[in-house]
């Protein structure tokens, strides 16, 4: 079995519309471009050979059981907002998209818990529980973005710094295994040590093992007040080694995050938004949550002497929503601002441990201009997850971009390795960093990578070719 | 340069408790924010200040609670602040809030350049600040979405009016309104606020002001009566359209064209 994968026919064809329905089925050049990629074509644009928008598990089981008999690899879909080239059909077969089953159920307020179905935006899980006085904190920025996507991707975001990571919220998961099976993974209890602890497995698998049909998660009661503060400093190095000294503070900071002032102006020569702080070549971001307003004021002040007495020229106080917004507004553009001026990006999301966040900074920079790229650090300095972007200019040919990026990323990759960071903090593996895992963790490491694989999907006919590669 | 920007504290939300009784809005039952519109006019006069030297003065008619704003103007650049609060103020209306403004303007010698946001969140007339300019005989362009040139004898600007956009060139004394997006307004600074912490606010009362007329000021001074203040029901529906896409996009134009939208 596995490959090479059954090419789907006519009869494929029908027996996925006979336990769906037609109009949810498109077949070969009627499936919308987008569903050939996701964020970043760069790696890789695949075309499905049929695509489906599922509304319930049984649908899932029955599609799942019959490309399981007739080995049809399927990837499951959410928004696509994904940033290593996971959601795509590397080998043809079945791209199943979740995001019409996006029920938000009541919050549970005993439990502190809500329920959804996969395709439930974000945003929608968001507002649900802030409707209740409540608060989901996992915040990758994409909001578009499906829940099942944040599940299985385990996303992160800016806010990780405080509350952690999306695994830290989810309490249990009802999925569909590669044969067609139906399981629950954990129960809405706080504590569990029954057996092997599947359900943080299963999360940021990257849809390799199994297709969320519910997910479970843990609210928080939301904060009170919040503030951002904008620390200018003359270089990033300077704005890294400021990251340590917020940290130790005795007050736990929501997020920080840096910017060079090379990134701000790309933000807004492209998209017109417009940064409150003019000052500085680059900018700490730091943000607090508080229950109470003199809890945050303690915090604001100490932070901001923290700033002064490490060589930032201000303090800028983000204090009312509006203005917290002009500075969000403009990180959270990034991405966007950084596809208008350039012809095409790469990046390493690379995660080391916070002491050596600056380290890696200046590193990371030298090592880019060797290869002749225009890299820019940004990103999650507070849990160590730098994104380091680099940018195509243009008038240079693909050979030439293609040779340097890997060079590239190969130091960056092996400089995190030596500082003990990981490859990859919140993107993922995908089919984008594929190529450089092993050489990462080792290969006793992927021989457990393809173990857990089997174990789930013994047919390899889900997501194949995604963060563990047997066609080798 | 002398610039003067006048601004008004508002309730945080939008949502506001309102006196069953009186039908006046209860200011002080909710946080209160500056208005959003003001600090473009602030971050206007300060961009101007910086170019073209002088000072900045905020100028607010309202409680002694506003001195939290001001102290915030302050952190932003201002280089002074005036309140004008007096209960013989309470309960004007836009003629005699304005009035009750162009009285404090002269209490402070005139201005330059008198900058205002478009409209206030609560109040949400705009024509507080064309009628300040009225008051004052000075000339004023409302709704300005750019300042594209300013020396020391004019300003030149562009509104977006209704079906139009206009460019004037307008020769000080005169007034501005500014729209929101017409820049970013900057944040407060830590440095400043420690500097600022303990510089004064100064509070204008009725007997300061140069017209001792009491009925231009306040609720005497407001032909303006409020029958009835109320917040919309507020309503939300949602129709499903089935079919198929020719047919939902021939129900959709129906449903937008039954409620008038298109």
């Amino acid at each position: 079995m596995a490959y090479p994968y059954k090419k789907m026919d006519e009869d494929d064809f029908a027996y996925i519309r006979s336990v769906t329905a037609c109009d949810r089925v498109w077949v070969g050049d009627e499936i919308a471009r987008e569903y050939y990629r996701d964020e970043m074509p760069e790696y890789g644009v695949f075309p499905p050979e049929l695509y489906v928008e599922v509304i319930n598990k049984e649908e899932i089981s029955a599609i799942m059981a019959y490309a399981y008999e007739n080995n049809i690899p399927v990837v499951c879909r959410g928004g696509g907002t994904g940033l290593a080239g996971g959601a795509t059909c590397k080998y043809g077969g079945i791209m199943l998209s979740v995001m019409r089953m996006n029920r938000i159920f009541p919050v549970d307020h005993k439990n502190q818990t809500i329920t959804a179905e996969p395709g439930a935006l974000l945003l929608d899980i968001q507002q649900a529980a802030a409707a209740e006085g409540l608060f989901y904190p996992p915040d990758p920025g994409e909001k578009t973005a499906s829940i099942g996507g944040n599940v299985i991707t385990n996303a992160g975001g800016m806010k990780a710094v405080r509350y952690g990571l999306t695994r830290d919220f989810v309490r249990c998961i009802e999925a569909v295994l590669p044969d067609g099976s139906i399981m629950n993974f954990s129960s809405n209890v706080v504590k569990n040590t029954t057996g092997y602890a599947v359900k943080d497995l299963v999360i940021g698998s990257e849809g390799t093992l199994c297709i969320l049909t519910q997910v479970t998660l843990k609210l928080l009661p939301a904060p009170t007040c919040s503030s951002t503060l904008v620390m200018p400093f003359a270089s990033l190095e300077e704005c890294a080694d400021m990251v340590p000294k917020v940290l130790e503070l005795p007050f736990v900071p929501t997020a920080i995050e840096f910017l060079e002032r090379e990134l701000i102006e790309i933000v807004e020569r492209n998209l017109n938004k417009h940064f409150p702080v003019t000052d500085g070549e680059a900018v700490l971001i730091v943000m607090y949550d508080a229950s109470s307003r003199q809890e945050l004021d303690s915090a604001v002040e100490a932070a901001a002497e923290a700033a002064i007495a490490n060589g930032a020229s201000d303090c800028y106080i983000a204090d009312t929503p509006e203005r917290a917004g002009t500075v969000w507004d403009v990180r959270g553009a990034i991405l966007e601002g950084m596809k208008a001026d350039s012809v095409s990006q790469e990046e390493c999301d690379v995660v080391v441990p916070r002491s050596r966040i600056a380290e890696y900074v200046k590193a990371a920079k030298r090592i880019a201009l060797s290869k002749g790229i225009r890299v820019e650090p940004c990103g999650h300095c507070g849990d160590g997850n730098i994104h380091t972007e680099m940018l195509r200019d243009k008038g240079m040919s693909d050979e030439e971009w293609k040779s340097a990026t890997h060079a590239c990323l190969k130091e960056l990759y092996a400089l995190s390795k030596e500082l003990g960071g990981q490859l990859s903090g919140e993107h993922g593996i995908g089919n984008g960093r594929l190529e450089f895992l092993e050489e990462f963790v080792g290969p006793r490491m992927i021989q457990l990578y393809k173990a857990i694989k089997l174990a789930f999907d013994d047919r390899l006919i889900l997501n194949p070719g995604k963060v563990v590669e047997f066609n080798k | 340069m002398k610039i003067i920007v006048c601004m008004k504290q508002v309730p945080a939300g939008t949502k506001v408790d309102i006196d069953p009784e009186t039908g006046a809005m209860k200011r002080l039952s909710s946080d209160t924010r500056t208005n959003p519109y003001d600090l473009f006019a602030l971050e206007c006069a300060l961009q101007l200040k910086e170019k073209l030297g002088g000072t900045v003065t905020a100028l607010t008619m309202g409680p002694a609670q506003a001195e939290s704003m001001m102290r915030d103007a302050y952190t932003m650049g201002a280089d002074d602040a005036v309140i004008l609060s007096d209960r013989k103020f309470a309960g004007a209306d836009v003629l005699s809030t304005s009035y009750t403004l162009s009285q404090g303007v002269q209490l402070l010698g005139g201005a330059d350049l008198i900058i205002c946001g478009k409209q206030t969140t609560d109040g949400d007339t705009a024509q507080v600040g064309p009628a300040l300019a009225e008051h004052l005989h000075i000339p004023h362009a409302a709704w300005v979405t750019e300042i594209m040139e300013a020396d020391e004898k004019c300003i030149c600007v562009k509104q977006k009016l209704a079906s139009v956009t206009q460019e004037s060139r307008i020769p000080y004394p005169c007034l501005i309104t500014v729209d929101k997006d017409i820049c970013v307004p900057r944040l407060p600074s830590y440095l400043l606020k420690k500097k600022t912490a303990r510089k004064e606010v100064r509070m204008v009362g009725y007997s300061d002001l140069p017209d001792q007329d009491m009925s231009r000021y306040g609720l005497i001074g407001s032909p303006t009566t409020v029958e009835r203040m109320f917040a919309p029901p507020e309503e939300k529906r949602q129709v499903y359209l089935e079919g198929n896409t020719a047919e939902k996009t021939e129900r959709l134009f129906a449903v937008l064209t039954e409620r008038k939208i298109i």
